[in-house]
């Protein structure tokens, strides 16, 4: 068994573990962490398979950016855990049924309908340009306006999220500024006529008495 | 033993694929789970994408998977932000009380 042999078996190993806790973590934010896990082994199963430009997005935009949203967000809740795992295992047959058919679908394709005796080989490496020239070649020619329209999908996410979690603070003291500066003199200063002399109020001892005697 | 091949990436594309299934039963309740599962499915997707890209030599699969990778962070994203609205408003994430459609 080569060295890239046992990496291999050793990431997938890793991977498939984490993956399996990621679904079974009694605590979210176990489950986070071992998702980031899983996501960094398959960064490690790419850079097998040359595809070192992709496997470096995935550790610094997954595992730096998408994955640390999720712990912020798992952190900021306040979930109660245990009536939210309560049909766990009461799911648990019907999960798995599903689960056994999905891979012994996919097996029998892999199997018969794929056969794996006859799968290409990897081919020398025919071209010359690391992985990261080759990928920029193609997004900003060939594949030049979905770059754009993926830049423009970006966009719409982060207003989108900002717009949807933007809340407006009731204590707030903020001013609008164009009210600032249109403000006059007499909105801010009133000028109240007073006469130079005011009579002298009546005297309060009788009133007092009065409600006392009351 | 032999080299790996094509067939034990697209052995682990399925497993994990699996894995994310049987996730999205076992945890029907919890929906940052939920979300959570969806990931790993892209990730088993992903995976054979860079496969067979990397076996038939041909460039275009990896950038298929960068605008996977893309169009994922957006969704998590929208996602993360729809959970929090949620539960700020009913003060739960259980997927059994989003009924206020009445669908």
């Amino acid at each position: 068994m080569d060295i890239q042999s046992g990496f291999f078996y050793l990431f997938s190993a890793v991977l498939l573990f984490s993956a399996f806790r990621v679904v079974t973590a009694r605590n979210p934010v176990h489950a986070v962490l071992f998702l980031m896990l899983a996501f960094s082994q398959a960064s490690g199963l790419w850079f097998l398979l040359n595809a070192e430009f992709l496997a470096i997005t995935l550790v610094l935009v997954y595992l730096g950016a998408v994955m640390v949203l999720f712990l912020f967000v798992v952190m900021m809740l306040d979930i109660n855990v245990d009536t939210l795992r309560a049909g766990f295992w009461k799911h648990f047959p019907l999960a798995a049924t599903l689960g056994a058919v999905v891979a012994f679908e996919m097996a029998a394709v892999l199997m018969s309908g794929f056969r794996l005796s006859q799968a290409p080989q990897i081919t020398a490496d025919a071209a010359q340009v690391s992985n990261a020239q080759a990928l920029g070649v193609l997004l900003y020619t060939e594949y030049l306006m979905p770059v754009q329209i993926a830049a423009a999908i970006l966009l719409v996410a982060m207003i989108a999220a900002i717009a949807l979690t933007l809340r407006e603070r009731k204590d707030s003291k903020a001013i609008d500024p164009s009210i600032q500066v249109r403000v006059k003199a007499r909105d801010r200063l009133e000028v109240v006529k007073l006469a130079a002399t005011q009579p002298a109020p009546a005297p309060a001892v009788p009133a007092e008495n009065a409600e006392e005697k009351k | 033993m032999m080299s790996v091949t094509l067939g034990h990436y697209l052995s682990i594309g399925a497993m994990l694929f699996a894995l994310a299934v049987v996730g999205i039963f076992l945890n029907r309740k919890n929906l940052i789970v939920l979300l959570m599962a969806i990931e790993l499915m892209l990730l088993a997707v992903n995976i054979n994408f860079v496969a067979f890209s990397r076996y038939l030599g041909d460039m275009h699969g990896q950038v298929f998977v960068f605008f996977i990778l893309t169009v994922a962070a957006a969704e998590s994203a929208i996602g993360l932000a729809i959970l929090v609205l949620l539960f700020r408003n009913k003060n739960s994430i259980d997927v059994q009380d989003l009924n206020s459609l009445k669908g």
